[in-house]
């Protein structure tokens, strides 16, 4: 099967790989664009500008979310900003430098093509998004303002207030509403994709649930596109929305789409600490605000006990006696090193007893050195609204005490393995976004999400696709009543009344958040060999009770919020075991995975480009373990180095 | 710790009257939010309605309450329950996500309700249908430009003031508080927004009497209410979208009128 795996990289120099592959590719003409149908799952960046492109060119779309609006799509939460190699700082920032860093901070395990080629692009997001009326910020000259994030050291992130992905998602959001209106793309709002149809092994459809109603729906096409996002709530507490599931990429592995690299999930360095188990799910602090927060912990462990019973007062600890451990680990970037470095200097801190709460799992995130420096005005024209935020939460003002902070689940690297042309080993499947496996190796870097979401949606796959459908343009339309969609259906509705059947004592969400115990305690910031073994044990034990007492209420066909949770945390379990399986067998640490066998004496992430320099890209066999291949990285251009954030 | 009287509306589905039920949860921190809140709620209403004692006794559940949720942190504008009078709680420029239990005391009663509108149709329980804010934008909530074949962002100067101006709109969410608390059920702060923030920019100048016609004719076709200055709208607006902006259509909107 292996052979499924060529990523069809193009022959040449890094930067004409792009230019020469696009002039090879095949097109569709005007009218035959007219005859062929696109589905499009997922409304976030990706899925958006997808569908609206696609719309634009002239294909029939279908889009489809599980939000009431496909404004409601996770991306809205995105708070910081987007790279893009404009350099127009002036700081002699280039799309080789965009690239150079992104591999880098992907730690050496993604593909140098890829990764070049969303460099490449990424400054025709910027001029798409102002086309679109984004209010990005600016200088009083009416020019572009640009901030600086995590593991670069130029200003190449555009934002908009501390509401960045909202405002991008809203320039996506307006393009698919004008291609809803010239009815070239139609919208089905609230409604899941359940399973995907294949016809002769190729992508031709989906089952979908309209959650309103709890219909079971068959739509047909000549082509899938995924745009679901991470899988990240797998671990229960996640910066995750709390519809995000990784369902419908889960169902396309199961219908022979390989997985890659599950073990890549990103923790983020700057959350607001949890605070008891009615919590239901942990908030981002932008990672902009690194640029002027400094964090830190006190070096005395009296000072921490005074802090953790409230006698004291973070502002009232002179200087000299806090450790401002990023800034003396890593005096290059300080407090901008990537967001897995961050994370790991956190836990170490805090496993070291130096936490600031009384849970002693949170770091301090100190504004005072900077409103000092600049004025409460500017910092609050910087982050107003996040400092809202947080107050609003924590009840304590970040103006006056510093913010607590915490690492938490993110972002997932990991994904639907693709290939060049972002089509997955399933002919006419394409998975984009988060979704997918490509552009960011073993971390990615702050505000880079966004610049992917878009890339892939507005200027890469609206190319690529259209080299598989100029194939297709002989194919009718697909016939919804064809066996394979029978036989689909059927397995949906099977496996919904199923879990209407068990009848047990448990509730989805008790389920739930014991995976998610399972899979921060051992596939988190730190795992080793003998914690993912008992991962994989404990998570089978758990989906094993859970398909024999777990208890949904309610009948199919109504609005069924239960029967929505129900059928995701039944996937969850399936994907938090194979991350478990992933993550054992990498046995070297990079980016944010993390092998405690695998560090430096400084404890830094040892990798092990010997024996895996390599994708692992994960095959489904039912009823058996699955099949692992590999997908070997070549770094013909960039010099695998150590990263190194310290000089 | 608090215990809690929750008075909250129960409605099977559109065509249901709907009533209101009383429960009472028990030790809620003050540290939880109001949506975590109502999950403790529904984990108690699944398990009685899964209990055999209970059902035995007679107990009949209504299972638990349907109410939207998403992103959880103030953005994504999918929360919408009408707590005790108030869109979003008792709380400013809040939505009920970030809304928390510290702002109630022991032994209260809240009422918790829908979004109540002709626009926003009652799915069931808290949930309501908000398709009329998609089918507005889609009236002319857009500039038309395709992707690709834009000029360079840089050679689009925006006076920072009015870049500014154009981002306090847009922060705008969706979530129809204000429609909800308007005596007249009107989206004129919603549609004003949107208007206003792309007619700030040279980008959004171009179409922008066309937009704002379109836009508030498909506002009055979809059954919200006229605009009568109350300004209740930007009181409850958790995004402090301010009723200047309705000014800014208002002229657009004549412009477009004095052009046909």
């Amino acid at each position: 099967m292996a052979e499924k795996l060529i990523s069809k990289i193009p022959e040449g120099p890094l930067a004409e790989k792009w230019t020469k592959h696009k002039a090879q590719i095949r097109v569709v003409s005007p009218a035959n664009k007219r005859k062929l149908e696109i589905i499009v799952i997922g409304t976030g960046l990706g899925g958006a500008s997808a569908a609206a492109s696609l719309g634009e060119l002239g294909y029939n779309v279908k889009v489809f979310c599980i939000s009431d609006s496909p404004r409601r799509a996770h991306s809205i939460a995105a708070q910081g900003g987007i790279n893009a190699a404009k350099n127009y700082q002036n700081d002699n920032d280039s799309v080789y430098r965009l690239f150079y860093d992104t591999i880098k901070g992907g730690d050496y395990r993604s593909r140098e093509a890829n990764v070049y080629r969303l460099a490449e692009v990424s400054g025709l997001i910027i001029d798409q998004c102002v086309a679109q009326g984004v209010p990005f910020a600016r200088d009083y000259g009416g020019l572009l303002d640009n901030r600086s994030f995590g593991g670069a050291q130029v200003s190449r992130t555009f934002y908009a207030r501390g509401q960045t992905g909202q405002q991008l998602l809203l320039g996506a959001y307006a393009s698919l509403n004008r291609a809803i209106s010239k009815g070239s793309v139609k919208s089905y709002p609230r409604h899941e994709m359940l399973d995907l149809v294949l016809i002769d092994g190729e992508a031709r459809g989906i089952i979908a649930r309209n959650l309103v109603t709890g219909e079971i729906e068959r739509h047909g096409a000549h082509a899938v596109v995924l745009a679901t996002g991470g899988y990240g709530n797998v671990y229960f507490l996640s910066t995750n929305a709390m519809n995000s599931n990784g369902s419908a990429a889960w169902q396309c592995y199961k219908k022979g789409a390989f997985f890659a690299n599950p073990c890549f999930a990103q923790i983020h360095p700057t959350c607001i600490p949890v605070h008891g188990d009615q919590q239901s799910k942990l908030t981002l602090m932008s990672e902009s605000l690194r640029n002027d927060g400094r964090i830190w912990v006190p070096k005395k462990k009296e000072d921490v006990e005074r802090l953790r019973k409230k006698q004291v007062k973070a502002s009232q600890i002179p200087e000299e006696d806090r450790d401002y451990y990023l800034e003396r680990r890593y005096p290059a970037f300080g407090n901008l090193v990537p967001r897995d470095v961050a994370s790991r200097a956190a836990k170490e801190r805090c496993d070291a007893g130096f936490g600031v709460n009384e849970t002693g799992l949170a770091v301090f995130l100190d504004f005072s050195t900077a409103i000092k420096r600049l004025g409460k005005q500017v910092i609050s024209e910087r982050y107003g609204n996040l400092f809202q935020m947080y107050e609003k939460i924590t009840d304590v003002n970040p103006y006056e005490e510093p913010m607590m902070i915490f690492p938490a689940i993110h972002y997932t690297m990991g994904g639907l393995w693709v290939d060049y042309n972002l089509q997955t080993t399933i002919p006419g499947l394409y998975a984009i976004g988060e979704a997918n496996f490509s552009d960011h190796g073993g971390n990615r870097l702050g505000a880079s999400a966004l610049m992917q979401g878009l890339a892939d949606g507005y200027f890469i796959l609206p190319y690529t696709i259209g080299d598989y459908l100029s194939h297709k343009i002989q194919v009718p339309k697909t016939d919804t009543n064809h066996p394979a969609f029978e036989e689909a259906e059927r397995k949906v509705r099977e496996r919904i009344n199923k879990l209407f059947s068990i009848k047990g004592k448990e509730t989805v969400d008790s389920f739930h958040k014991r995976l998610g115990h399972i899979m921060w305690e051992y596939v988190g910031m730190a795992r080793n060999e003998e914690g993912l073994k008992k991962a994989i044990s404990e998570i089978r034990a758990l989906r094993e009770e859970y398909w024999k007492n777990v208890y949904v209420p309610g009948v199919e066909n109504d609005f069924n919020q239960e029967i929505e949770k129900a059928l995701r945390v039944a996937d969850f379990m399936e994907i938090g075991e194979l991350m478990a399986m992933d993550a054992l067998n990498r046995r070297e640490s990079c980016g944010g995975h993390f092998r405690e066998e695998m560090q430096t004496e400084d404890g830094e992430t040892k990798r092990d480009d010997e024996n895996f320099m390599y994708v692992s890209a994960w095959e489904y066999q039912e009823g058996a373990e699955p099949v692992m291949h590999k997908e070997p990285l070549n770094y013909e251009f960039v010099k695998l180095g150590t990263r190194n954030y310290k000089d | 710790m608090m215990n809690l009287t929750l008075r909250v509306w129960r409605q099977k589905n559109a065509k249901d009257k709907g009533h209101f039920e009383e429960y009472k949860v028990k030790n809620i921190s003050p540290d939880t939010s109001f949506l975590e809140m109502m999950d403790i709620l529904n984990d108690q209403l699944i398990r009685e309605g899964n209990d055999p004692v209970a059902i035995n006794k007679g107990c009949k559940s209504s299972g638990p309450v349907a109410f939207d949720h998403d992103c959880r942190e103030g953005i994504c504008g999918m929360c919408s329950l009408y707590i005790n009078g108030r869109p979003h709680g008792p709380d400013d420029e809040i939505t009920t996500c970030q809304l928390h239990m510290r702002k109630f005391k022991d032994g209260d009663t809240i009422t918790i309700e829908p979004w109540r509108s002709a626009g926003f149709p009652v799915i069931k329980d808290l949930v309501v249908n908000r398709g009329a804010f998609d089918q507005i934008l889609q009236a002319g909530g857009f500039i038309s430009v395709n992707t690709g074949g834009v000029p360079d962002a840089n050679s689009i100067p925006v006076p920072k003031k009015n870049a500014d101006e154009s981002m306090d709109a847009a922060a705008c969410i969706g979530c129809g508080a204000c429609v909800a608390t308007c005596k007249n059920g009107s989206a004129m702060l919603f549609v004003a927004a949107r208007v206003s923030s792309l007619a700030l920019l040279p980008q959004g100048k171009v179409e922008a009497a066309r937009r704002a016609k379109a836009m508030v004719a498909k506002m009055d076709e979809l059954g919200f209410g006229a605009c009568t200055n109350t300004r209740a709208c930007e009181m409850e607006c958790p995004k402090h979208v301010t009723v200047s902006h309705i000014a800014r259509l208002n002229r657009e909107f004549l412009s477009a009128k004095l052009k046909d």
